[in-house]
């Protein structure tokens, strides 16, 4: 059976690998709202690269039916530019935990948000170190007491959305794993934003945050379709709203719509991809370069 | 008549040296002189002393000059820290402006010139430097006229009156010079060159134009001294290929963004010095293990930590071979000269994605900096080779099953597939996978695997062009004199120099670091009596890899350098002697 068939659905994006995360978690409605959005905006699996870090989330990319790379902790982001710019009709995604992006991965987080490459961006946020057994992350909250914090953290925790909106991201968004349908539709709107797409996602951790549970988001989170006059191309609101709401907002918070996307705006950038460009530089080329050494 | 010159200008850094130098060494070149330069500066921009020294000649030069026939000097410290260079017919001329005091203990000349004097007359006190080119081709019998083509190529942008006021400033710094000097200059005097056009070039131009005509499309690199122009040249070229630099956060996004590049089907590298290797390891860890090309060059400074920025040193070689957790098979090249930089680094690009191994340019940089007149770059002999690269005609998967990008094969390695590829899909990560890529953590796959990976590069040695560079005439030598990359020079012009002394001398140049190419160095130390390896390090890195693959612990001695400064050809030659 080929996968190429003529009308892609989120089947297509399945792969036979299980999942070895902890049953309950989070990143399982991540997984599958990545194969509906994929599907939902046409692509077929081999046009679709999946890059992910390292921890729970990071092995994302072995359980979608596309092309995948799962590399080192906090290099996502790097690595997954790197794909885009060799091939610009791929569609690339980025993934990761909250410690991958927000941690040891955050100055190449804040660097793609600025160089605004054309790729799009899921942290599955669960404000924990997961698979080395729950330690505190740059997203936990104050006080929030874990096995590197048994007294409980002290430091501030890291506002990834308001990182994001200050310093250029062009497409800032936040979901909650459950709502596999809010979740899909951001995600595809993240695929088709032309730049770089940051979205979080609170995705619980069922195994070592009893705190901030499904119930707790649940309770906590406010919808922005849900508050009037909402506008996403307003900057100061933004920053405003989500200074209101500790962050705790889902939906696309920011979108500039106007920034021409890294690609667009590299010098002689050539209009195919790269990776089908004929390598040899022929004889005549390479004199001329010769020549400006003399 | 000289052989050859050897020049230096000095002075406060931010003052011209480098371009006083620049303009004397691309007329020169022009004329068909062999040039060979070298640059000492320090990691500040304005201030602290820095000097260019040219070496000029009719017939090729690779190191630089033990002593010196002429110092232009700019202040005092240049004199003072360059004087005893000079040997008893040299000529100290320096400028008036810093009322110059000459050493008591030389028997050089001495002349104090205006320079900052005449070329404020004539318009700007910054067209000294070009007083001072004027001065030298006084004492060295040159026309001031073979200067007008450089000079209207780095002017001409700024107009004809520019132009013509440094060419008048080049006048006038000879004129002066001719009517002081006293007694016979023409030692210093070269026999005229073949007019032939050669080109003139650091090590990292070349690199550069071996990458470009490697077919690189990306370079993603973060600034370090002594690699940075590498990345500038191509930033000015790859935009006409329809490639880019992309000048990262880091070195360790430059290194994974380059490996992101290559999976994603495209040639890209990065390129660093020490402190960014250390950056990278953990990426070219994971292009060892997802077998991923990637080629890194390491342009060597002082170290270790921030050490000596801008200083010569070899002292990279041991972390480059060994670097990275675990084990992966890795390629580690040392390129000799400007030639073999841009050689080998097209064969970098070819052996990255034939083996899918990260590899290593190893560079210094003496090399990397140095300007040199390059012999002419045979563009036949460049061939891209992509090794197992599918581009396409894959049979459609059945029930979804994955492409097997690891297969175990004979030679170790596997169909490579790039994104976008129909019936290519497969899993890569850093994680031990089996022949899919999904992650396993079977014993009896993990050892399929890790035999498969470290198998690719076992045969290197016997098909890696020239991996030993042999200049060994001697079938029993006295001595056997072992480098690499920038050190080839000086040992030539000291072995000569041992020969004529009466030894037997021979020379192996090591540029196939790792996998360590054994059998072809063991024979030269078989049957040299003495074996020393010359190497700018404190411990003897080099001398230790050879050990260990070929033995003689006892016969192998060391001469070592880690001042800072490049080996002159006298250093050799005292050790040698001293060891035999």
């Amino acid at each position: 059976m080929s996968t190429t068939a003529a009308t892609p659905t989120f089947k297509d994006f399945r792969n036979n690998v299980k999942p070895n995360w902890c049953p309950g978690c989070g990143d399982f409605s991540v997984q599958a709202a990545i194969q509906r959005a994929a599907a939902n905006v046409g692509l077929t699996p081999e046009k679709l690269a999946v890059i992910s870090g390292i921890g729970c989330s990071g092995r994302i990319s072995g359980y979608i039916n596309s092309y995948g790379l799962h590399g080192i902790h906090g290099r996502a982001l790097p690595i997954a530019q790197g794909v885009k710019m060799a091939n610009k009709d791929l569609t690339v995604i980025a993934s990761g935990g909250d410690g991958d992006g927000f941690a040891i991965g955050m100055g190449h987080t804040i660097h793609a948000m600025r160089r605004n490459i054309d790729l799009t961006y899921i942290v599955m946020d669960n404000q924990i170190y997961g698979l080395t057994k729950g330690q505190t992350s740059p997203r936990s909250a104050a006080g929030f007491k874990t096995k590197s914090t048994p007294l409980g953290s002290i430091e501030q925790t890291l506002s990834p959305m308001q990182l994001a909106v200050t310093t250029g991201a062009t497409f800032v968004a936040q979901s909650f794993s459950t709502d596999l349908k809010d979740l899909t539709a951001i995600i595809e709107a993240g695929i088709n934003h032309k730049g770089f797409s940051l979205i979080n996602v609170f995705s619980p951790c069922v195994t070592y945050n009893k705190v901030n549970t499904y119930d707790w988001f649940k309770e906590n989170l406010t919808k922005l379709s849900t508050i009037e006059g909402y506008d996403p191309a307003d900057r100061q609101g933004a920053m405003n709203t989500l200074m209101q709401h500790d962050d705790l907002v889902t939906g696309i918070i920011y979108q500039d719509t106007e920034r021409p996307s890294y690609q667009e705006l590299v010098e002689g950038y050539a209009q195919t991809p790269l990776s089908e460009a004929e390598l040899d530089l022929g004889a005549e080329a390479f004199d001329q370069l010769v020549k400006e050494f003399m | 008549m000289a052989e050859q010159l050897s020049w230096k200008v000095g002075g406060q850094q931010g003052e011209g040296i480098e371009s006083t130098g620049e303009i004397f060494s691309m007329a020169l070149n022009r004329l068909g002189y062999h040039l060979y330069g070298y640059r000492h500066f320090s990691s500040r921009i304005k201030g602290g002393h820095t000097n260019n020294k040219i070496r000029v000649s009719t017939k090729k030069v690779s190191a630089v000059a033990d002593d010196l026939d002429i110092l232009v000097a700019f202040d005092q410290e240049t004199i003072d820290v360059n004087y005893q260079e000079l040997h008893a017919n040299g000529i100290i001329i320096a400028d008036t402006k810093f009322k110059p005091v000459k050493p008591d203990d030389t028997e050089a000349a001495f002349y104090a010139v205006p320079f900052t004097e005449i070329a404020t007359e004539l318009g700007t006190s910054l067209m000294k430097n070009m007083v001072a080119v004027g001065a030298t081709c006084s004492i060295i019998n040159l026309d001031a006229s073979v200067f007008l083509e450089v000079v209207e190529e780095i002017f001409g942008r700024k107009g004809e009156t520019v132009v013509q006021k440094n060419m008048e400033a080049i006048q006038q710094g000879y004129d002066y010079m001719k009517e002081q000097l006293d007694g016979d200059t023409s030692a210093l005097q070269l026999p005229p060159a073949d007019g032939q056009k050669r080109m003139f070039m650091i090590g990292n131009d070349a690199i550069a134009l071996g990458a470009l005509a490697a077919g690189v499309r990306l370079m993603a690199a973060y600034p370090i001294t002594p690699a940075s122009e590498i990345m500038e040249y191509l930033i000015k070229k790859l935009p006409k290929v329809g490639g880019t630099v992309i000048q990262t956060e880091d070195e360790i996004a430059a290194a994974t963004m380059a490996i992101g590049a290559n999976y994603g089907g495209i040639r890209s590298f990065t390129a660093s010095a020490g402190p960014g290797l250390s950056l990278m390891m953990e990426a070219i860890g994971l292009s060892g293990m997802t077998e991923t090309p990637l080629v890194v060059i390491d342009t060597q400074r002082g170290g270790p930590s921030t050490g000596l920025p801008t200083k010569q040193e070899q002292s990279d070689l041991m972390a480059m071979i060994y670097g990275t957790h675990g084990e992966i098979p890795k390629v580690v090249i040392a390129p000799g000269t400007a030639e073999e930089g841009f050689y080998d680094t097209v064969e970098a690009f070819n052996i990255a994605e034939e083996y899918q191994v990260p590899v290593i340019l190893l560079s210094d940089l003496q090399l990397s900096l140095g300007k040199h007149t390059v012999e002419p770059l045979d563009y036949s002999k460049v061939h891209i080779r992509r090794g197992k690269l599918l581009k396409g005609g894959i049979e459609p998967r059945v029930d979804k099953s994955y492409f097997k990008r690891y297969e175990v094969t004979e030679d170790g390695v596997s169909p490579r597939v790039i994104p976008g590829v129909s019936g290519g899909i497969h899993h890569v990560t850093g994680v031990e996978h089996d022949e899919t890529g999904k992650p396993s953590e079977s014993p009896a796959n993990r050892k399929a695997q890790m035999d498969k990976r470290m198998r690719k590069i076992s045969q290197l040695p016997n098909v890696f062009p020239n991996p030993i560079y042999k200049n060994a005439k001697h079938e029993e030598a006295d001595l056997l004199l072992i480098g690499f990359n920038s050190t080839g020079g000086a040992i030539e012009e000291a072995m000569e120099r041992l020969e004529a002394d009466g030894l037997k001398v021979n020379h192996a140049r090591v540029r196939l670091v790792h996998p360590f190419p054994t059998y072809e160095i063991l024979p030269l130390i078989e049957s040299a009596k003495n074996v020393a390896v010359v190497e700018n390090n404190a411990t003897g890195q080099l001398a230790s890899i050879i050990k260990m693959n070929a033995g003689y612990p006892q016969k192998i001695k060391s001469i070592l350098k880690y001042d800072g400064n490049p080996f002159l050809p006298h250093h050799i030659v005292e050790s040698s002697k001293e060891l035999i």
